[in-house]
């Protein structure tokens, strides 16, 4: 798994330079944000709902270990296999097993985030099994060799003049296809591997917990033939994805499609209990869901930051945030971008790993309007700002530069004389670089400012002292 | 909030000035003052007071914020109303003070006191003076650009919007993605400038684009940003913290 340190203003400075990227992030985010926004307004009790969704989440993780409990018995009363799996090394171990004893020769896989968290395709094609991922922005990525920049829509990143540039080069095309033709070829590609795979491995959207029944959402069908047509089915979810009752399911996805991709059902929701039974026509003969922890009990632990794992992956704070539209994904370093990867990544490989994605965001809270599970996206992330300076390795991480600053802040704020002198002071130091009024290149660290926009003059009289002469008008 | 104070201007207000506009923009503390006078308003500005606390608190320095924070608690805790020229530092005492104090519970109750006292000046105006025509004049087309704390941490929309609407001579118009952020974020402005930078990009088109030729905004920090960028790019459109176009006759 991912351990190189995470370095987001590096990482994001070529996408802020890509053309490309960035005509393609607008597009995508412009066309997300109007979609979800008409279908989050059709809905009268869109608030009530929002609130509803919440406190199911709320309620689950506070009492997590009970509904894990009754999820496995549900399972195997369904003729499902549990496995447990602390960290993403056991999973894919686990999941490895399964494919070994059985010969498994090739997986075809729906879109699932926790397998990309896990780097599952690698350690299924490291033991030589050929991995193909059938959902079709996965397609175009693992075709591509990258990852997936968008927890919704792994090629967000690509134009369409883009794919239809890789499919030539990699699936020897006809050059310029049209979407319509790309998405033609993909299918034609895809119906063989399904037929001829071994194994089907899936994500789980939720799973409940009174039924043993796990729900995967999807819009191309692929999800429903990876986990129908190959003798074994394997799910893997992080442990947040239980959901304790049946009835929960239609308040989740009455949030998460319109929240999602504006419409009001996906195309296909497939509710699966177990393997085939003996009056099904068809179906897996074994099924196995996989359920991991990977660093989730430890954010359970931290009662001030819990709410991240109320998380439904819908990718609405990705679209209307003003951050991700300019950086897109892959500047996030690791498979989960946006305000959600601001709190999840730091949370989930370790605060030393990612100290500055909690700071990657302007703060502005429109991921907290959108989010359809309310979480307090901005409170999370200053509460890991604050996690990240009072580490021993954040401390380590804080120039001497930033400390020193604070420090001088602190002193200067804390003494209004020393404040009134700070303010004098700079009025004078400032008087080089004066040009009608405004600063227009500064020192270091200054130009960090002054390199993209004027900084505003020190006023000769402070406003304290024009009290003084304006109190008595 | 005692709602019985609320239809009262008697009550002596304070102004909590912000280190921003006392430093940089003083034209701006100066504007309120006179809009507040003539509306009959008694104002006094406790000296003693410097900064709210927020750039150590959103930087993650918790212990200096809150050495900060108690200072200014201390210095309006005998105000009546307390009134300030921004959205940002007025959400740094009503709302995040509360996470700042929220481990010691005799901080609250002093905090809860004065936190439902202090108010931004539009907010202020409309909401307890209940006053949107101030009288102002001013000749040009106006947009306003919504700062991210006023908009969703106090929930202010319409306030100021009511105001400018009032203001004679004004053609208001709404630009293309108003309540986007400008990529100001305070220090993420200058940790991550390049982002900031290109968030701004796209404030500045949307502004240029709206055709207005003074942009309004409630806080200077914002301000700060798109001032910064127009007037490096020599785009004459001017930048006027809200309680300027108010003050102009």
């Amino acid at each position: 798994m991912e351990t190189r340190r995470l370095r987001f203003e590096i990482d994001s400075a070529s996408a802020l330079k890509n053309q490309n990227l960035q005509k393609a992030l607008r597009n995508a985010t412009d066309r997300f944000r109007a979609i979800r926004e008409r279908a989050t307004g059709e809905i009268k009790d869109w608030e009530d709902l929002r609130r509803r969704a919440r406190e199911i989440k709320k309620n689950t993780i506070e009492h997590i270990d009970q509904y894990l409990e009754i999820l496995e018995e549900s399972i195997k009363k369904a003729g499902g296999t549990i496995h447990w799996a602390r960290d993403g090394n056991e999973a894919c171990s686990i999941i490895l097993d399964i494919a070994r004893k059985n010969k498994v020769k090739s997986v075809v896989k729906s879109k699932s985030m926790a397998t990309e968290e896990i780097e599952l395709n690698q350690a299924l094609e490291g033991a030589g099994i050929r991995v193909v991922e059938t959902d079709l922005g996965e397609y175009i990525v693992q075709i591509a060799k990258e990852r997936p920049s968008h927890i919704l829509a792994p090629a967000i990143h690509k134009t369409k003049e883009d794919i239809a540039r890789l499919f030539t080069e990699r699936l020897n095309t006809q050059p310029n296809l049209e979407p319509e033709q790309i998405t033609k070829v993909a299918r034609e590609k895809l119906r063989g591997e399904f037929l001829s795979a071994d194994m089907g491995i899936s994500g789980v959207n939720f799973a409940v917990a009174e039924t043993g029944t796990i729900v995967i959402i999807e819009n191309e069908g692929n999800a429903r033939l990876s986990t129908t047509i190959p003798r074994i089915h394997i799910a893997l979810m992080g442990i947040e994805k239980v959901t304790p009752k049946f009835e929960d399911i239609s308040t989740f996805l009455n949030v998460l499609f319109r929240s999602a991709s504006g419409q009001k059902i996906s195309a296909y929701v497939s509710f699966i209990t177990g393997p085939k039974r003996k009056s099904d026509a068809d179906g897996p003969e074994e099924f196995h869901l996989v359920i991991m922890d990977n660093g989730r009990s430890e954010i359970l632990a931290h009662e001030e930051t819990r709410e991240t794992l109320y998380c439904i992956r819908c990718g609405a704070c990705l679209n209307i945030c003003p951050v991700y539209r300019k950086v897109g994904g892959h500047s996030y370093g690791w498979i989960y971008s946006g305000p959600i990867g601001a709190i999840l990544t730091p949370q989930l490989l370790g605060i030393d790993k990612a100290p500055d994605l909690p700071f990657a965001s302007s703060l502005c809270g429109a991921c907290k309007d959108v989010c359809p599970v309310k979480i307090d996206i901005p409170r999370v992330l200053l509460e890991l700002r604050k996690r990240v300076k009072d580490s021993k390795e954040g401390r380590k991480n804080t120039g001497f530069g930033e400390r020193i600053a604070v420090r001088l802040w602190r002193f200067s704020m804390e003494h209004k004389i020393i404040y009134s002198l700070v303010s004098s002071l700079s009025y004078i130091v400032q008087k080089p670089w004066l040009k009608n009024g405004r600063l227009r290149s500064l020192p270091l660290p200054f130009s960090r400012w002054t390199n993209h926009r004027d900084f505003p003059a020190v006023s000769k009289t402070p406003f304290r002292r024009m009290w003084r002469e304006i109190k008595d008008t | 909030m005692d709602t019985s104070k609320k239809d009262s201007i008697d009550i002596k207000t304070s102004l909590f000035i912000t280190c921003l506009v006392d430093i940089f923009f003083p034209q701006v503390g100066e504007s309120m003052v006179r809009v507040l006078k003539s509306l009959g308003v008694e104002i006094d500005f406790p000296e003693d007071q410097t900064c709210c606390g927020q750039p150590a608190f959103n930087s993650g320095f918790h212990h200096d914020a809150k050495e900060v924070a108690k200072r200014f608690l201390s210095v309006f805790n005998r105000s009546g109303f307390i009134v300030s020229p921004s959205g940002s530092c007025t959400s740094m005492v009503r709302v995040f003070y509360k996470e700042l104090f929220k481990n010691e519970p005799k901080m609250i109750e002093v905090l809860d006191n004065i936190s439902s006292r202090t108010y931004e000046f539009s907010e202020f105006l409309v909401n307890v003076l209940r006053v949107e025509d101030v009288g102002a004049i001013y000749n040009g087309k106006v947009t306003y650009h919504d700062s991210c704390h006023l908009l969703r941490e106090l929930r202010i929309k319409d306030e100021p919007r009511k105001l400018i609407k009032s203001v004679k001579g004004v053609e208001f118009i709404e630009m293309n993605l108003h309540d986007a952020c400008c990529g100001f974020g305070g220090t993420f402005s200058v940790k991550f400038p390049d982002v900031s930078a290109s968030i701004l990009d796209e404030k500045i088109e949307n502004i240029v684009k709206s055709g207005a030729d003074t942009i309004v905004s409630t806080d200077m920090g914002c301000l700060m940003q798109i001032g910064g960028a127009l007037s490096r790019r020599g785009i004459p459109i001017k930048t006027m913290h809200i309680a300027e176009l108010l003050a102009s006759r």
